[in-house]
Protein backbone atom coordinates (compact mmCIF):
# COMPACT_ATOMS: atom_id res chain seq x y z
CA UNK A 1 0.00 0.00 0.00
CA UNK A 2 1.56 3.37 -1.15
CA UNK A 3 -0.35 6.38 0.44
CA UNK A 4 0.83 9.86 -1.31
CA UNK A 5 -0.80 12.94 0.67
CA UNK A 6 -0.96 16.80 -0.07
CA UNK A 7 2.72 16.06 -1.69
CA UNK A 8 3.91 19.00 -3.26
CA UNK A 9 7.18 19.59 -5.20
CA UNK A 10 8.80 22.58 -6.57
CA UNK A 11 11.82 22.40 -7.95
CA UNK A 12 12.98 26.03 -7.94
CA UNK A 13 10.21 28.16 -9.80
CA UNK A 14 8.79 24.48 -11.33
CA UNK A 15 6.29 23.19 -9.89
CA UNK A 16 6.82 19.33 -10.49
CA UNK A 17 3.81 18.13 -8.16
CA UNK A 18 1.42 20.09 -6.87
CA UNK A 19 -1.06 19.05 -3.76
CA UNK A 20 -1.15 15.10 -5.00
CA UNK A 21 -3.25 12.64 -2.98
CA UNK A 22 -4.24 8.82 -3.81
CA UNK A 23 -3.54 5.59 -2.60
CA UNK A 24 -2.67 2.54 -4.22
CA UNK A 25 -4.01 -0.52 -2.84
CA UNK A 26 -2.60 -4.45 -2.87
CA UNK A 27 -3.62 -6.61 -4.83
CA UNK A 28 -4.32 -5.39 -8.41
CA UNK A 29 -1.96 -3.55 -10.31
CA UNK A 30 -2.53 0.34 -10.43
CA UNK A 31 -1.04 2.42 -13.73
CA UNK A 32 0.05 5.90 -13.19
CA UNK A 33 -0.35 7.70 -16.31
CA UNK A 34 0.76 11.14 -17.51
CA UNK A 35 2.40 12.55 -19.81
CA UNK A 36 5.88 13.20 -20.08
CA UNK A 37 7.09 15.53 -17.77
CA UNK A 38 3.77 15.19 -15.58
CA UNK A 39 5.34 14.29 -12.45
CA UNK A 40 5.24 10.51 -12.25
CA UNK A 41 8.90 10.08 -12.05
CA UNK A 42 9.12 12.55 -9.31
CA UNK A 43 6.01 11.39 -7.46
CA UNK A 44 7.95 8.09 -7.71
CA UNK A 45 11.13 9.57 -6.11
CA UNK A 46 9.34 10.98 -3.27
CA UNK A 47 7.57 7.85 -2.11
CA UNK A 48 11.27 6.66 -2.01
CA UNK A 49 12.17 9.45 -0.40
CA UNK A 50 15.14 9.84 -2.52
CA UNK A 51 13.50 13.65 -2.87
CA UNK A 52 11.89 15.26 -0.40
CA UNK A 53 8.43 17.26 -0.94
CA UNK A 54 7.68 20.40 -0.03
CA UNK A 55 4.57 20.09 1.82
CA UNK A 56 2.57 16.92 2.18
CA UNK A 57 4.15 13.26 2.96
CA UNK A 58 4.31 9.79 1.78
CA UNK A 59 4.00 6.66 3.73
CA UNK A 60 4.54 2.44 2.21
CA UNK A 61 2.37 0.20 4.05
CA UNK A 62 2.13 2.74 6.70
CA UNK A 63 5.32 4.28 7.39
CA UNK A 64 7.93 6.80 5.82
CA UNK A 65 10.30 4.50 3.37
CA UNK A 66 13.19 5.84 5.44
CA UNK A 67 12.28 4.27 8.75
CA UNK A 68 11.71 0.92 7.40
CA UNK A 69 13.97 -1.88 8.94
CA UNK A 70 14.03 -3.34 5.56
CA UNK A 71 13.44 -1.02 2.64
CA UNK A 72 13.97 -3.46 0.03
CA UNK A 73 11.43 -5.43 1.54
CA UNK A 74 8.80 -2.74 1.71
CA UNK A 75 9.72 -1.36 -2.06
CA UNK A 76 10.98 -2.85 -4.81
CA UNK A 77 11.45 0.34 -7.29
CA UNK A 78 12.90 0.23 -10.93
CA UNK A 79 13.61 4.03 -11.32
CA UNK A 80 13.59 5.98 -14.55
CA UNK A 81 16.76 6.49 -15.61
CA UNK A 82 19.39 3.83 -15.23
CA UNK A 83 20.50 3.80 -11.74
CA UNK A 84 23.52 1.40 -11.95
CA UNK A 85 27.47 2.31 -11.94
CA UNK A 86 28.37 1.54 -15.59
CA UNK A 87 31.57 -0.24 -14.35
CA UNK A 88 30.43 -2.73 -12.75
CA UNK A 89 29.02 -6.40 -13.68
CA UNK A 90 25.25 -6.65 -13.08
CA UNK A 91 25.74 -9.71 -11.15
CA UNK A 92 27.96 -7.30 -8.54
CA UNK A 93 25.40 -4.50 -8.82
CA UNK A 94 22.63 -6.53 -7.54
CA UNK A 95 25.09 -8.31 -5.32
CA UNK A 96 25.88 -4.93 -3.28
CA UNK A 97 22.38 -4.06 -3.29
CA UNK A 98 21.24 -7.29 -1.85
CA UNK A 99 24.07 -7.31 0.63
CA UNK A 100 22.94 -4.16 2.18
CA UNK A 101 20.34 -6.41 3.64
CA UNK A 102 21.95 -9.61 4.23
CA UNK A 103 20.10 -11.62 0.95
CA UNK A 104 22.28 -14.14 -0.51
CA UNK A 105 24.32 -14.85 -3.40
CA UNK A 106 21.49 -17.55 -4.49
CA UNK A 107 19.01 -14.95 -4.67
CA UNK A 108 21.44 -12.83 -6.75
CA UNK A 109 21.89 -15.63 -9.39
CA UNK A 110 17.96 -16.70 -9.04
CA UNK A 111 16.79 -13.15 -9.96
CA UNK A 112 19.48 -12.75 -13.08
CA UNK A 113 18.06 -16.10 -13.69
CA UNK A 114 14.73 -14.86 -13.91
CA UNK A 115 14.72 -11.83 -15.56
CA UNK A 116 17.12 -13.66 -18.52
CA UNK A 117 20.48 -11.56 -17.98
CA UNK A 118 22.54 -15.31 -17.08
CA UNK A 119 24.58 -14.61 -20.76
CA UNK A 120 25.71 -10.86 -19.87
CA UNK A 121 25.71 -11.39 -16.19
CA UNK A 122 29.42 -10.85 -15.37
CA UNK A 123 29.64 -7.91 -18.20
CA UNK A 124 29.76 -4.10 -17.37
CA UNK A 125 26.37 -3.03 -17.17
CA UNK A 126 27.57 0.27 -19.32
CA UNK A 127 27.28 -2.00 -22.21
CA UNK A 128 24.03 -3.02 -21.80
CA UNK A 129 21.10 -1.73 -23.82
CA UNK A 130 17.99 -0.06 -22.77
CA UNK A 131 16.26 -3.29 -22.77
CA UNK A 132 18.77 -5.23 -20.74
CA UNK A 133 19.27 -2.47 -18.63
CA UNK A 134 15.34 -2.60 -17.85
CA UNK A 135 15.41 -6.54 -17.00
CA UNK A 136 18.32 -5.53 -14.70
CA UNK A 137 16.41 -2.87 -12.63
CA UNK A 138 13.48 -5.01 -12.70
CA UNK A 139 16.06 -7.67 -11.04
CA UNK A 140 17.09 -5.46 -8.30
CA UNK A 141 13.18 -4.44 -7.58
CA UNK A 142 12.17 -7.91 -6.82
CA UNK A 143 15.57 -8.59 -4.91
CA UNK A 144 14.13 -8.23 -1.31
CA UNK A 145 10.95 -9.92 -2.41
CA UNK A 146 9.21 -6.64 -1.65
CA UNK A 147 5.73 -6.01 -0.81
CA UNK A 148 4.70 -2.97 -3.14
CA UNK A 149 6.34 -3.05 -6.15
CA UNK A 150 6.81 0.37 -7.77
CA UNK A 151 8.19 0.24 -11.77
CA UNK A 152 8.89 3.79 -13.54
CA UNK A 153 8.15 2.43 -17.59
CA UNK A 154 8.98 -0.67 -17.34
CA UNK A 155 8.46 -1.51 -20.70
CA UNK A 156 10.40 0.80 -21.83
CA UNK A 157 13.01 -0.54 -24.92
CA UNK A 158 12.05 -3.54 -24.40
CA UNK A 159 11.04 -5.90 -27.36
CA UNK A 160 7.28 -7.13 -27.92
CA UNK A 161 8.98 -10.82 -25.67
CA UNK A 162 10.05 -8.98 -22.73
CA UNK A 163 6.91 -6.36 -22.94
CA UNK A 164 4.38 -9.56 -22.93
CA UNK A 165 7.06 -11.18 -19.71
CA UNK A 166 6.59 -7.62 -18.05
CA UNK A 167 2.80 -7.94 -18.10
CA UNK A 168 2.34 -10.87 -17.01
CA UNK A 169 5.20 -10.72 -14.34
CA UNK A 170 3.38 -7.49 -12.72
CA UNK A 171 -0.24 -9.55 -12.96
CA UNK A 172 1.10 -12.50 -11.19
CA UNK A 173 2.59 -10.30 -8.87
CA UNK A 174 -0.84 -8.66 -7.91
CA UNK A 175 -2.52 -11.84 -7.68
CA UNK A 176 0.34 -12.57 -4.85
CA UNK A 177 -1.37 -9.93 -3.04
CA UNK A 178 1.55 -7.32 -3.82
CA UNK A 179 0.41 -3.78 -4.25
CA UNK A 180 2.12 -3.38 -8.08
CA UNK A 181 2.23 0.45 -9.11
CA UNK A 182 3.33 1.16 -12.49
CA UNK A 183 4.09 4.04 -14.53
CA UNK A 184 3.35 4.67 -18.43
CA UNK A 185 2.49 7.63 -20.81
CA UNK A 186 1.26 5.15 -23.43
CA UNK A 187 -2.30 4.02 -22.34
CA UNK A 188 -2.78 0.92 -24.56
CA UNK A 189 0.04 -0.52 -22.34
CA UNK A 190 -1.74 0.52 -19.05
CA UNK A 191 -4.99 -0.80 -20.89
CA UNK A 192 -3.12 -4.42 -21.22
CA UNK A 193 -2.00 -4.65 -17.87
CA UNK A 194 -3.79 -2.13 -15.12
CA UNK A 195 -6.89 -2.35 -13.43
CA UNK A 196 -6.84 0.81 -11.96
CA UNK A 197 -5.80 4.48 -12.56
CA UNK A 198 -4.07 7.14 -11.39
CA UNK A 199 -3.87 9.30 -13.67
CA UNK A 200 -1.74 12.97 -13.70
CA UNK A 201 -1.18 16.13 -15.79
CA UNK A 202 1.00 19.25 -14.68
CA UNK A 203 1.73 17.32 -11.32
CA UNK A 204 -2.16 17.26 -10.05
CA UNK A 205 -4.37 14.47 -9.95
CA UNK A 206 -6.77 14.23 -12.99
CA UNK A 207 -8.55 10.96 -12.51
CA UNK A 208 -8.23 7.75 -9.94
CA UNK A 209 -10.64 5.43 -11.24
CA UNK A 210 -10.76 2.12 -12.77
CA UNK A 211 -9.51 1.49 -16.46
CA UNK A 212 -13.13 0.68 -17.14
CA UNK A 213 -15.05 3.67 -15.63
CA UNK A 214 -12.10 5.72 -17.19
CA UNK A 215 -12.79 4.99 -20.66
CA UNK A 216 -16.75 5.18 -19.83
CA UNK A 217 -16.58 8.55 -18.33
CA UNK A 218 -14.31 10.49 -21.11
CA UNK A 219 -16.29 12.62 -22.61
CA UNK A 220 -15.43 11.46 -26.44
CA UNK A 221 -17.98 9.23 -27.47
CA UNK A 222 -19.05 9.49 -30.96
CA UNK A 223 -20.99 7.52 -33.35
CA UNK A 224 -19.47 6.90 -36.84
CA UNK A 225 -21.55 7.51 -39.86
CA UNK A 226 -20.78 6.98 -43.38
CA UNK A 227 -23.62 8.06 -46.36
CA UNK A 228 -23.51 8.76 -49.66
CA UNK A 229 -25.56 11.33 -48.51
CA UNK A 230 -23.64 13.18 -46.07
CA UNK A 231 -24.14 16.71 -46.26
CA UNK A 232 -27.95 16.04 -46.28
CA UNK A 233 -27.82 14.58 -43.02
CA UNK A 234 -25.15 16.70 -41.42
CA UNK A 235 -27.83 19.40 -41.54
CA UNK A 236 -30.43 16.96 -40.19
CA UNK A 237 -28.73 16.24 -37.75
CA UNK A 238 -27.08 19.54 -36.50
CA UNK A 239 -27.67 21.60 -32.96
CA UNK A 240 -26.36 22.73 -30.27
CA UNK A 241 -25.30 19.92 -28.16
CA UNK A 242 -24.10 18.42 -31.75
CA UNK A 243 -20.29 18.24 -32.83
CA UNK A 244 -19.89 16.33 -36.21
CA UNK A 245 -16.57 15.67 -37.28
CA UNK A 246 -15.23 15.06 -40.78
CA UNK A 247 -12.68 11.69 -40.77
CA UNK A 248 -13.10 11.44 -44.65
CA UNK A 249 -15.01 12.81 -47.52
CA UNK A 250 -17.92 10.62 -46.92
CA UNK A 251 -17.70 10.01 -42.88
CA UNK A 252 -17.98 11.75 -40.32
CA UNK A 253 -17.89 11.10 -36.53
CA UNK A 254 -20.94 12.46 -35.08
CA UNK A 255 -21.08 13.58 -31.15
CA UNK A 256 -24.02 14.30 -28.85
CA UNK A 257 -26.18 12.14 -30.36
CA UNK A 258 -26.07 7.95 -30.22
CA UNK A 259 -26.74 5.62 -33.08
CA UNK A 260 -30.52 5.01 -32.36
CA UNK A 261 -31.29 8.94 -32.64
CA UNK A 262 -28.79 9.17 -35.90
CA UNK A 263 -30.12 5.82 -37.50
CA UNK A 264 -34.37 7.29 -36.86
CA UNK A 265 -33.32 10.71 -38.70
CA UNK A 266 -31.98 9.04 -41.22
CA UNK A 267 -34.57 6.71 -41.82
CA UNK A 268 -36.94 9.73 -41.19
CA UNK A 269 -35.50 11.14 -44.16
CA UNK A 270 -35.16 7.66 -46.60
CA UNK A 271 -31.35 8.73 -46.17
CA UNK A 272 -28.79 5.84 -47.35
CA UNK A 273 -26.61 4.50 -44.45
CA UNK A 274 -23.12 2.61 -45.63
CA UNK A 275 -21.71 2.79 -41.88
CA UNK A 276 -23.47 3.63 -38.73
CA UNK A 277 -21.11 2.44 -35.61
CA UNK A 278 -20.57 4.14 -31.99
CA UNK A 279 -17.49 4.72 -31.34
CA UNK A 280 -16.13 4.26 -27.86
CA UNK A 281 -13.13 6.16 -26.77
CA UNK A 282 -10.10 4.25 -26.98
CA UNK A 283 -8.23 4.08 -23.94
CA UNK A 284 -5.51 6.15 -25.52
CA UNK A 285 -8.25 9.07 -26.37
CA UNK A 286 -9.67 9.10 -23.48
CA UNK A 287 -6.18 9.67 -21.92
CA UNK A 288 -5.54 12.63 -24.91
CA UNK A 289 -9.08 13.83 -23.81
CA UNK A 290 -8.37 14.05 -19.83
CA UNK A 291 -4.71 15.76 -20.27
CA UNK A 292 -5.48 17.65 -23.32
CA UNK A 293 -4.91 20.97 -20.92
CA UNK A 294 -2.54 19.66 -18.50
CA UNK A 295 0.14 18.84 -21.50
CA UNK A 296 3.71 20.69 -20.73
CA UNK A 297 4.10 20.77 -24.73
CA UNK A 298 1.16 20.95 -27.16
CA UNK A 299 1.90 19.76 -30.52
CA UNK A 300 0.44 21.79 -33.35
CA UNK A 301 -2.29 19.04 -34.52
CA UNK A 302 -3.46 18.95 -30.94
CA UNK A 303 -4.09 22.21 -30.60
CA UNK A 304 -7.68 23.14 -29.62
CA UNK A 305 -7.44 25.66 -33.15
CA UNK A 306 -7.08 22.79 -35.34
CA UNK A 307 -9.54 20.52 -33.81
CA UNK A 308 -12.11 23.18 -34.59
CA UNK A 309 -11.24 23.79 -38.50
CA UNK A 310 -11.74 20.09 -38.77
CA UNK A 311 -15.73 20.40 -37.37
CA UNK A 312 -18.03 20.82 -39.96
CA UNK A 313 -20.85 22.84 -38.55
CA UNK B 1 3.62 -13.01 1.32
CA UNK B 2 1.35 -15.64 2.81
CA UNK B 3 0.58 -15.80 -0.90
CA UNK B 4 3.12 -16.52 -2.42
CA UNK B 5 4.00 -20.14 -3.96
CA UNK B 6 6.56 -22.06 -4.85
CA UNK B 7 5.96 -21.58 -8.98
CA UNK B 8 6.70 -18.05 -8.47
CA UNK B 9 10.59 -16.95 -8.19
CA UNK B 10 10.15 -13.37 -7.47
CA UNK B 11 7.77 -14.41 -4.15
CA UNK B 12 9.81 -17.58 -3.26
CA UNK B 13 9.17 -17.33 0.78
CA UNK B 14 12.67 -18.82 1.42
CA UNK B 15 14.43 -15.26 0.60
CA UNK B 16 16.33 -14.06 3.88
CA UNK B 17 15.23 -10.46 4.14
CA UNK B 18 17.12 -8.83 6.78
CA UNK B 19 17.32 -5.64 8.37
CA UNK B 20 19.85 -2.90 7.16
CA UNK B 21 23.39 -2.93 9.41
CA UNK B 22 25.93 -0.71 9.40
CA UNK B 23 27.98 -4.11 8.59
CA UNK B 24 26.14 -5.12 6.09
CA UNK B 25 26.22 -1.70 4.04
CA UNK B 26 30.12 -2.22 5.28
CA UNK B 27 30.21 -5.44 3.38
CA UNK B 28 28.05 -4.05 0.24
CA UNK B 29 30.57 -0.82 -0.08
CA UNK B 30 33.53 -3.18 -0.16
CA UNK B 31 31.94 -5.21 -3.20
CA UNK B 32 31.46 -1.67 -4.99
CA UNK B 33 34.69 -0.84 -4.59
CA UNK B 34 36.43 -4.20 -5.70
CA UNK B 35 34.04 -4.49 -8.32
CA UNK B 36 35.54 -1.32 -10.75
CA UNK B 37 38.31 -0.85 -12.93
CA UNK B 38 38.84 2.53 -11.03
CA UNK B 39 39.75 1.07 -7.74
CA UNK B 40 42.26 -1.76 -8.97
CA UNK B 41 43.76 0.72 -11.57
CA UNK B 42 44.06 3.72 -9.11
CA UNK B 43 45.85 1.22 -6.38
CA UNK B 44 47.93 -0.03 -8.59
CA UNK B 45 49.28 3.24 -9.83
CA UNK B 46 49.51 3.73 -5.99
CA UNK B 47 51.84 0.79 -5.54
CA UNK B 48 53.74 1.62 -8.52
CA UNK B 49 54.62 5.48 -7.50
CA UNK B 50 55.26 4.55 -3.97
CA UNK B 51 57.89 1.63 -5.15
CA UNK B 52 59.12 3.17 -8.39
CA UNK B 53 59.48 6.62 -7.58
CA UNK B 54 61.41 5.51 -4.18
CA UNK B 55 63.82 3.22 -6.08
CA UNK B 56 64.47 5.27 -8.91
CA UNK B 57 65.35 8.25 -6.09
CA UNK B 58 67.60 5.85 -4.27
CA UNK B 59 69.46 4.19 -7.33
CA UNK B 60 70.03 8.09 -8.15
CA UNK B 61 71.72 8.90 -4.80
CA UNK B 62 73.64 5.77 -4.90
CA UNK B 63 75.45 5.60 -8.07
CA UNK B 64 75.98 9.81 -7.92
CA UNK B 65 77.13 9.65 -4.30
CA UNK B 66 81.06 9.86 -5.08
CA UNK B 67 80.28 13.41 -7.24
CA UNK B 68 77.90 14.84 -5.22
CA UNK B 69 78.91 18.20 -4.17
CA UNK B 70 79.07 18.36 0.13
CA UNK B 71 75.99 20.93 -0.32
CA UNK B 72 73.87 17.44 -1.57
CA UNK B 73 74.97 15.62 0.66
CA UNK B 74 74.38 17.70 3.38
CA UNK B 75 71.15 17.67 2.27
CA UNK B 76 70.37 14.22 1.69
CA UNK B 77 67.68 12.53 3.99
CA UNK B 78 67.38 8.67 3.25
CA UNK B 79 64.10 8.31 4.21
CA UNK B 80 62.79 11.33 2.54
CA UNK B 81 64.49 10.04 -1.15
CA UNK B 82 63.25 6.37 -0.29
CA UNK B 83 59.60 7.63 0.50
CA UNK B 84 59.20 10.41 -2.37
CA UNK B 85 56.62 8.36 -3.95
CA UNK B 86 54.51 8.92 -1.24
CA UNK B 87 54.18 12.65 -2.66
CA UNK B 88 52.32 11.47 -5.48
CA UNK B 89 50.78 8.69 -4.55
CA UNK B 90 48.51 10.86 -2.25
CA UNK B 91 47.34 12.50 -5.41
CA UNK B 92 46.47 8.76 -7.07
CA UNK B 93 43.91 8.09 -3.55
CA UNK B 94 42.75 11.38 -2.81
CA UNK B 95 41.52 11.16 -6.49
CA UNK B 96 39.94 7.45 -5.88
CA UNK B 97 38.48 9.04 -2.57
CA UNK B 98 36.71 11.62 -4.56
CA UNK B 99 36.08 9.04 -7.27
CA UNK B 100 34.52 6.33 -4.51
CA UNK B 101 31.08 8.49 -4.05
CA UNK B 102 31.05 11.03 -7.23
CA UNK B 103 31.02 8.03 -9.51
CA UNK B 104 27.65 7.10 -7.61
CA UNK B 105 26.10 10.44 -8.48
CA UNK B 106 27.72 10.46 -12.09
CA UNK B 107 26.00 7.15 -13.14
CA UNK B 108 22.88 7.77 -11.23
CA UNK B 109 23.82 4.53 -9.14
CA UNK B 110 23.04 6.39 -5.85
CA UNK B 111 19.61 6.23 -6.42
CA UNK B 112 19.84 2.81 -6.43
CA UNK B 113 22.03 2.38 -3.07
CA UNK B 114 19.52 5.60 -1.17
CA UNK B 115 16.77 3.16 -2.15
CA UNK B 116 18.42 -0.21 -0.50
CA UNK B 117 19.56 2.15 2.58
CA UNK B 118 17.10 5.43 2.84
CA UNK B 119 18.77 6.49 6.15
CA UNK B 120 21.66 7.51 3.72
CA UNK B 121 24.50 8.20 6.56
CA UNK B 122 25.52 4.45 6.65
CA UNK B 123 26.63 4.14 3.35
CA UNK B 124 28.84 7.45 3.86
CA UNK B 125 30.21 5.69 7.24
CA UNK B 126 30.60 2.27 5.26
CA UNK B 127 32.18 3.68 2.06
CA UNK B 128 34.68 5.77 4.65
CA UNK B 129 35.33 2.59 6.70
CA UNK B 130 36.11 0.49 3.59
CA UNK B 131 37.69 2.64 1.93
CA UNK B 132 40.25 3.74 4.56
CA UNK B 133 41.07 0.17 5.30
CA UNK B 134 41.96 -0.90 1.83
CA UNK B 135 44.10 2.19 1.11
CA UNK B 136 46.19 1.42 4.63
CA UNK B 137 46.48 -2.02 3.52
CA UNK B 138 47.56 -2.38 0.24
CA UNK B 139 50.36 1.20 1.36
CA UNK B 140 51.83 -0.26 4.14
CA UNK B 141 53.58 -2.83 2.59
CA UNK B 142 54.67 -0.93 -0.01
CA UNK B 143 56.29 1.44 2.03
CA UNK B 144 58.25 -1.50 3.72
CA UNK B 145 59.12 -3.22 0.60
CA UNK B 146 60.36 0.12 -0.50
CA UNK B 147 62.50 1.00 2.32
CA UNK B 148 64.13 -2.24 2.73
CA UNK B 149 64.83 -2.70 -0.78
CA UNK B 150 65.96 1.25 -1.10
CA UNK B 151 68.08 0.80 2.19
CA UNK B 152 70.10 -2.11 0.82
CA UNK B 153 70.37 0.06 -2.61
CA UNK B 154 71.32 2.68 -0.66
CA UNK B 155 73.86 1.00 2.05
CA UNK B 156 76.00 0.45 -1.25
CA UNK B 157 77.64 4.02 -0.18
CA UNK B 158 76.82 3.52 3.60
CA UNK B 159 74.36 6.42 3.30
CA UNK B 160 71.01 4.20 4.45
CA UNK B 161 69.63 4.55 7.67
CA UNK B 162 68.39 2.03 9.92
CA UNK B 163 64.70 0.84 10.63
CA UNK B 164 66.11 1.44 14.48
CA UNK B 165 66.92 5.01 13.93
CA UNK B 166 64.37 6.94 16.19
CA UNK B 167 61.43 7.50 14.11
CA UNK B 168 61.84 5.67 11.34
CA UNK B 169 59.35 2.98 12.39
CA UNK B 170 56.62 5.64 13.16
CA UNK B 171 57.22 7.31 9.85
CA UNK B 172 56.67 3.88 7.68
CA UNK B 173 53.71 3.33 9.49
CA UNK B 174 52.52 7.13 9.34
CA UNK B 175 52.96 7.21 5.53
CA UNK B 176 50.15 4.43 4.77
CA UNK B 177 48.43 6.42 7.55
CA UNK B 178 48.72 9.58 5.77
CA UNK B 179 47.23 8.20 2.74
CA UNK B 180 44.68 6.87 4.38
CA UNK B 181 43.16 10.12 5.61
CA UNK B 182 44.03 11.88 2.91
CA UNK B 183 41.54 9.29 0.80
CA UNK B 184 39.14 10.37 3.36
CA UNK B 185 39.88 13.51 2.65
CA UNK B 186 39.29 13.30 -0.96
CA UNK B 187 35.98 11.14 0.26
CA UNK B 188 34.59 14.12 1.91
CA UNK B 189 35.07 16.60 -0.81
CA UNK B 190 33.74 14.37 -3.51
CA UNK B 191 30.76 13.54 -1.61
CA UNK B 192 29.93 17.42 -0.65
CA UNK B 193 30.29 18.69 -4.21
CA UNK B 194 28.77 15.23 -5.71
CA UNK B 195 30.33 15.79 -9.06
CA UNK B 196 33.97 13.73 -10.02
CA UNK B 197 35.56 17.07 -11.55
CA UNK B 198 34.22 19.20 -9.17
CA UNK B 199 35.73 17.21 -6.18
CA UNK B 200 39.31 16.13 -7.76
CA UNK B 201 39.96 20.20 -8.58
CA UNK B 202 38.75 20.75 -4.80
CA UNK B 203 41.20 18.30 -3.85
CA UNK B 204 43.89 19.28 -5.82
CA UNK B 205 43.42 23.21 -5.10
CA UNK B 206 43.59 22.36 -1.31
CA UNK B 207 46.65 20.01 -1.60
CA UNK B 208 48.70 21.04 -4.36
CA UNK B 209 47.89 24.64 -5.07
CA UNK B 210 47.49 26.55 -1.66
CA UNK B 211 50.78 25.62 -0.26
CA UNK B 212 52.76 27.37 -3.17
CA UNK B 213 49.90 30.25 -3.22
CA UNK B 214 50.67 31.44 0.42
CA UNK B 215 53.96 32.17 -0.32
CA UNK B 216 52.96 35.51 -2.08
CA UNK B 217 51.53 36.94 1.48
CA UNK B 218 54.09 38.11 4.22
CA UNK B 219 56.10 35.83 5.31
CA UNK B 220 55.53 35.91 9.29
CA UNK B 221 51.93 35.27 7.91
CA UNK B 222 53.06 32.17 5.80
CA UNK B 223 55.23 30.66 8.59
CA UNK B 224 52.49 30.95 10.91
CA UNK B 225 49.81 29.28 8.72
CA UNK B 226 51.88 27.07 6.52
CA UNK B 227 52.27 24.36 9.15
CA UNK B 228 48.77 23.97 9.30
CA UNK B 229 48.07 23.30 5.53
CA UNK B 230 46.43 20.02 5.02
CA UNK B 231 49.36 18.43 3.33
CA UNK B 232 51.62 20.14 5.43
CA UNK B 233 50.09 19.03 8.70
CA UNK B 234 49.94 15.43 7.74
CA UNK B 235 53.42 14.92 5.92
CA UNK B 236 55.02 15.50 9.82
CA UNK B 237 54.65 12.41 10.54
CA UNK B 238 56.48 10.24 7.70
CA UNK B 239 59.02 12.48 7.71
CA UNK B 240 61.74 12.10 10.24
CA UNK B 241 64.36 15.45 10.68
CA UNK B 242 61.35 18.07 9.83
CA UNK B 243 61.60 21.37 8.36
CA UNK B 244 61.96 24.12 11.18
CA UNK B 245 58.34 25.27 12.42
CA UNK B 246 56.51 22.06 11.08
CA UNK B 247 54.44 20.66 13.23
CA UNK B 248 54.87 17.40 16.04
CA UNK B 249 54.31 13.98 13.89
CA UNK B 250 51.15 13.18 15.68
CA UNK B 251 49.75 16.49 16.20
CA UNK B 252 50.34 17.15 12.74
CA UNK B 253 48.62 13.93 11.97
CA UNK B 254 45.80 15.12 13.91
CA UNK B 255 45.44 18.08 12.38
CA UNK B 256 45.16 16.37 9.11
CA UNK B 257 42.85 14.13 10.49
CA UNK B 258 40.76 16.75 11.48
CA UNK B 259 40.63 18.49 8.05
CA UNK B 260 38.97 14.89 6.58
CA UNK B 261 36.66 14.73 9.64
CA UNK B 262 35.24 18.42 9.24
CA UNK B 263 34.42 17.39 5.47
CA UNK B 264 33.15 13.98 6.10
CA UNK B 265 31.18 16.20 8.39
CA UNK B 266 30.05 18.42 6.24
CA UNK B 267 29.14 15.68 3.58
CA UNK B 268 26.98 13.53 6.19
CA UNK B 269 25.13 16.79 6.77
CA UNK B 270 24.80 17.50 3.00
CA UNK B 271 23.77 14.07 2.50
CA UNK B 272 20.87 13.57 4.90
CA UNK B 273 18.83 16.51 3.66
CA UNK B 274 19.90 17.34 -0.32
CA UNK B 275 17.56 15.63 -2.99
CA UNK B 276 19.23 12.91 -5.32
Amino acid sequence: MIEVTNVTKRYGEKVAVNDLTFKVQPGIVTGFLGPNGSGKSTTMRLVLGLDAPNSGHTLVNGKPYREHAAPLHEVGALLEARSVHTGRSAFNHLLALAQTHGIGRARVTELIEMVGLQEVANKRAGGFSLGMGQRLGIASALLGDPHTVMLDEPVNGLDPEGIQWVRKLLQKLAREGRTVFVSSHLMSEMAMTAEHLIVIGRGKLIADTGVDEFVQGASKQSVRVRSPQLERLVELLAGPEVRIETVQPSVVDVYGLDSERVGTIAAEHRIVLYELSPQRASLEEAFMELTRDSLEFHTDEDSPGAEAKATVA
Amino acid sequence: MSVATAETPAATPTVPVGRVTQRRVALSEWTKLRSVRSTRWALLVTLLFIIGIGLIACLVFESRWPHLSAHDRSHFRPLRANLAGVNLAQLAIGVLGVLVITAEYSTGMIRSTFSAVPKRLPVLWGKAMVFGAVVFVVSLPAVFIVFFIGQAILSGQHINIAISHPGVVRALFGAPLFLTVMGLFGLGLGAIVRNTAGGIAALAGIVFVLPPLLGILPTSFTNSVDPYLPSNAGGAIWTINPDPGTLAPWAGLAVFAAYAAIAIAIAAVLMRRRDT
